[in-house]
């Protein structure tokens, strides 16, 4: 005799998962992890376990602590973790790089009720927090490619809990900042290969691309929201350096310089804290390019990704609710004689 | 959206959204339609339609012969019913329907052995019968949509000024995988789809009908296209492959770019449209005066030992069709239909109705990936893409979760839902989005019908 078993339609599965998907941005992410070793040497390995090992942790003593199955499972801290790491000056202090992991995870996700429910990028909270929290240290930038770079590390790296790092290798300026402060340009070949000073994943914007179209490619990332961000960039900057070439930094440097590529692909595209339909993604994405350029041109500080994405997520329920998608037989399109 | 119209018949069209399952029809599409025996004891529900059930025109210990009227319908909304076999009339009593409720039902004894003959009623000629004697000829035929909607197919035809219909849709899509009953029909009864036409283009007053088939039935398309009348404004056209493209709705815009208004009836749209077996059914019954009896099903999946397309008598319980072809004993869901919209049988005392295209045996293996452990919904939109009402599964998942069914009804179009399934196939948190939203439509209709 037989058991039959209930289920409800569908009795068939397209066989994604989300663990599966978040596993993947884990490992989008590794090509630009991969190079930030290659060019920081022990410094950046170091970082990015450690920012990754406490988000980890904290995700997994938090659900321990609230008598909840760990969710360490699903991937989602680890990219958290990963990611903040990549967004992490290269010689930061280790400590300061946990505290990050903790808070990202903490504050930015499970207070909120954890995966798929936190308004904001969690990585980009933590950093957030900590550029509040350490301002000279998340702005100060060793410099790539140097020789001990695989033997030794900066002494700042291990700079002891609680206390402010000193700094005995050579820093030296983003190209941004060397942009706004002393009117320095960047060759474009160094900016799209890496070969410049600022965050730890953020140098070598074909690296990052590489990983976002494998993610497209998969379905496991909406190309249309870093489409609209660089579109958005590239046409103001453009308009801007058209009117005043000494004053506005053109369209390729926009592009390249700074985190914008890391933010773009990685931060924006987040899935919970982007909308929802295709005509969302691209307002937000809009969004996103408008007040990274107006912050990088009249801003204080030299670069804007980190808060453009910030407060694009807090737009996210206003996008949300006014750019539903059209019902079919809700309202029909006007006749087009084309 | 739409492909802007070009010229002519290599054309392929098909509508946005929707998804891509495997088709797995290649385990019985070249195999012919067989007759399947008789069960010892037939079981008629008296409701295999929507609408009024069918009143039973037989008492218990009476003798009836094959194809004897044996239920009246009961107003316009029903259909009459025939005995599938010569035999007696055991009692009448409540047996399961698919849902797993107790419902009224003619159980029928048919007589061992010989005796199997059919009664001939009036025949109704497509020449000369006016419309309103083809719409009766077809209620008393006992003809309802055989593609799984079971709607009476002559409500359907029955178009009163001032609407008009321009385009009779003739529905050859098939788009449930493992099915492979249309395909056949198409394949073998050529010649009754062609009749068929003749009388429900006549029925429904139609300038013209269309017979839409997907590009995976390429033989099938060649069969028809080769047998169309030169005197019927009769065309085939050919739609790519992709679910849920059989609905209804969706098909009227993958192929007329039409859109039925919510709430409405493919008629808003000047359009009616049909299964092409339930067309099959009526050119083949109305010339003769019968009445429908069997119907082909496809009896298929990995838990069948034996299977194929069979002429399936009314009314035989699912545990004597699954003995005929054998059921594996890996076997752990029964389904009545297809896999994207079947429903899982609860007792195999649950019998073949007029509306099951198919039964499909999965095993373990098959239902991999569905009802595995939940994540909590990470808004990657992929249920918004595949939807193809245009919904936002994402947000109505939400609202369910928080029982807030007014709002999804009010301000994000729940009642719209059909049920595909296209959500909960791609969602990759396997929220079981479909099933919230099955409650939830019935939730609200309990409390609309208490109000």
């Amino acid at each position: 005799m037989h058991t039959l078993e209930i289920h409800t339609s569908p009795h068939l599965h397209s066989g994604d998962s989300t663990d599966v998907i978040l596993r993947n941005v884990v490992l989008a992410a590794l090509p630009a992890a991969a190079f930030a070793v290659y060019a920081h040497g022990l410094s950046a390995l170091l970082l990015l376990s450690v920012a990754t090992a406490s988000c980890v942790l904290t995700e997994h003593l938090l659900c321990r602590l609230n008598h909840r199955a760990s969710t360490v499972g699903d991937w989602s801290a680890a990219v958290t973790g990963i990611l903040l790491g990549l967004t992490l000056p290269p010689g930061l202090p280790l400590w300061m790089a946990a505290a990050g992991g903790g808070i990202a995870i903490g504050l930015g996700k499970l207070l909120f009720g954890g995966l798929g429910f936190n308004s904001f990028n969690p990585a980009l909270v933590g950093r957030a927090v900590l550029q509040g929290a350490f301002p000279v240290a998340m702005t100060t930038w060793n410099t790539p490619f140097a020789a001990d770079r695989f033997s030794s590390v900066p002494s700042s790296t291990m700079t002891w809990p609680f206390l402010q790092p000193e700094y005995d290798s050579v820093t030296g300026a983003t190209p941004l900042a060397a942009l706004k402060f002393e009117s320095q340009g960047t060759p474009t070949a160094d900016l799209a290969f890496g070969f410049v000073s600022g965050s730890t994943g953020e140098a070598s914007a074909a690296l990052i691309l590489l990983g976002g179209v494998y993610l497209a490619a998969r379905n496991m990332l909406n190309w249309r929201i870093p489409a609209a961000i660089f579109a958005t960039v590239a046409a103001l900057s453009g308009l801007f350096h058209a009117v005043d070439p000494q004053r506005f930094a053109g369209p390729e440097f926009m592009l390249l310089a700074g985190g914008l590529c890391l933010g773009a692909v990685f931060m924006a595209t987040d899935m919970v804290t982007a909308p929802l339909t295709h005509r969302g993604v691209v307002v937000y994405g809009v969004l996103i390019g408008t007040l990274v350029t107006v912050i990088r041109y009249w801003g204080g500080l030299p670069e804007g990704v980190q808060y453009s994405i910030l407060l694009g997520n807090a737009c996210v329920p206003l996008i949300d609710r006014a750019l539903q998608p059209r019902a079919y037989g809700r309202r029909q399109r006007e006749a087009s004689a084309s | 959206m739409g492909v802007p119209v070009t010229t002519a018949a290599l054309e392929i069209r098909s509508f946005a959204h929707g998804v891509h399952p495997p088709e797995h029809k290649e385990d019985t599409r070249e195999l012919a339609i067989r007759q399947f025996p008789f069960a010892p004891v037939m079981v008629m529900l008296l409701s295999q339609h929507l609408g009024a059930p069918t009143k039973p025109t037989v008492r218990e210990g009476q003798e009836v012969a094959r194809g004897q009227k044996i239920g009246e319908p009961d107003g316009f909304m029903s259909v009459a019913m025939h005995a599938p076999a010569s035999g007696v009339i055991e009692r009448i009593d409540q047996a399961p329907n698919s849902a797993g409720k107790m419902v009224p039902a003619i159980f029928l004894r048919p007589f061992p052995g010989s005796g199997q003959e059919v009664i001939e009623g009036q025949p109704c000629d497509a020449d000369t019968a006016t419309r309103e004697e083809i719409i009766t000829a077809i209620q008393q035929a006992g003809v309802v949509g055989l593609g799984g909607a079971a709607f009476p197919t002559h409500v359907k035809l029955s178009v009163k000024e001032p609407r008009h219909a321009d385009t009779l849709l003739i529905n050859g899509v098939e788009c449930e995988p493992y099915l492979t009953t249309d395909h056949r029909v198409m394949l073998e009864q050529v010649d009754d789809i062609i009749r068929g036409v003749r009388y429900t283009l006549k029925a429904s007053g139609a300038d013209r009908a269309i017979i839409a088939v997907e590009a995976n039935k390429p033989d099938a398309i060649e069969v028809l296209r080769a047998n169309l009348p030169a005197d019927l404004p009769l065309e085939v056209r050919v739609l790519k492959v992709k679910y849920p493209q059989g609905a209804e709705k969706i098909l009227i815009k993958a192929l007329l770019d039409r859109e039925v208004p919510s709430g409405g009836l493919p008629i808003d749209v000047n359009v009616v449209s049909q299964n092409v077996a339930t067309t099959a059914e009526i050119g083949r019954l109305l010339p003769l005066g019968r009445g429908i009896m069997e119907r082909v099903i496809t009896i298929t999946g990995p838990g069948v030992e034996r299977p194929g397309n069979y002429l399936i008598p009314i009314g035989t319980p699912l545990r004597f069709a699954l003995d005929e072809v054998g059921l594996r004993k890996e076997a752990t869901r029964v389904l009545l239909g297809g896999p994207m919209m079947g429903q899982a049988a609860a007792s195999l005392d649950v019998p073949i109705t007029k509306g099951t295209s198919g039964l499909l045996v999965f095993t373990e293996k098959e239902i991999v990936g569905t009802g595995e452990s939940e994540y909590p919904c990470i808004r990657c939109g992929h249920c918004l893409d595949a939807c193809p009402m245009f919904l936002n599964p994402s947000r109505l998942g939400l609202l369910a979760r928080n029982r807030q069914y007014e709002d999804m009804a009010a301000e994000h179009n729940l009642m719209d839902c059909f049920d595909c399934g296209c959500c909960s196939f791609v969602c990759p948190s396997h929220i079981p989005l479909v099933q919230y939203f099955r409650v939830a439509k019935s939730i609200l209709r309990e409390r609309q019908a208490a109000s």
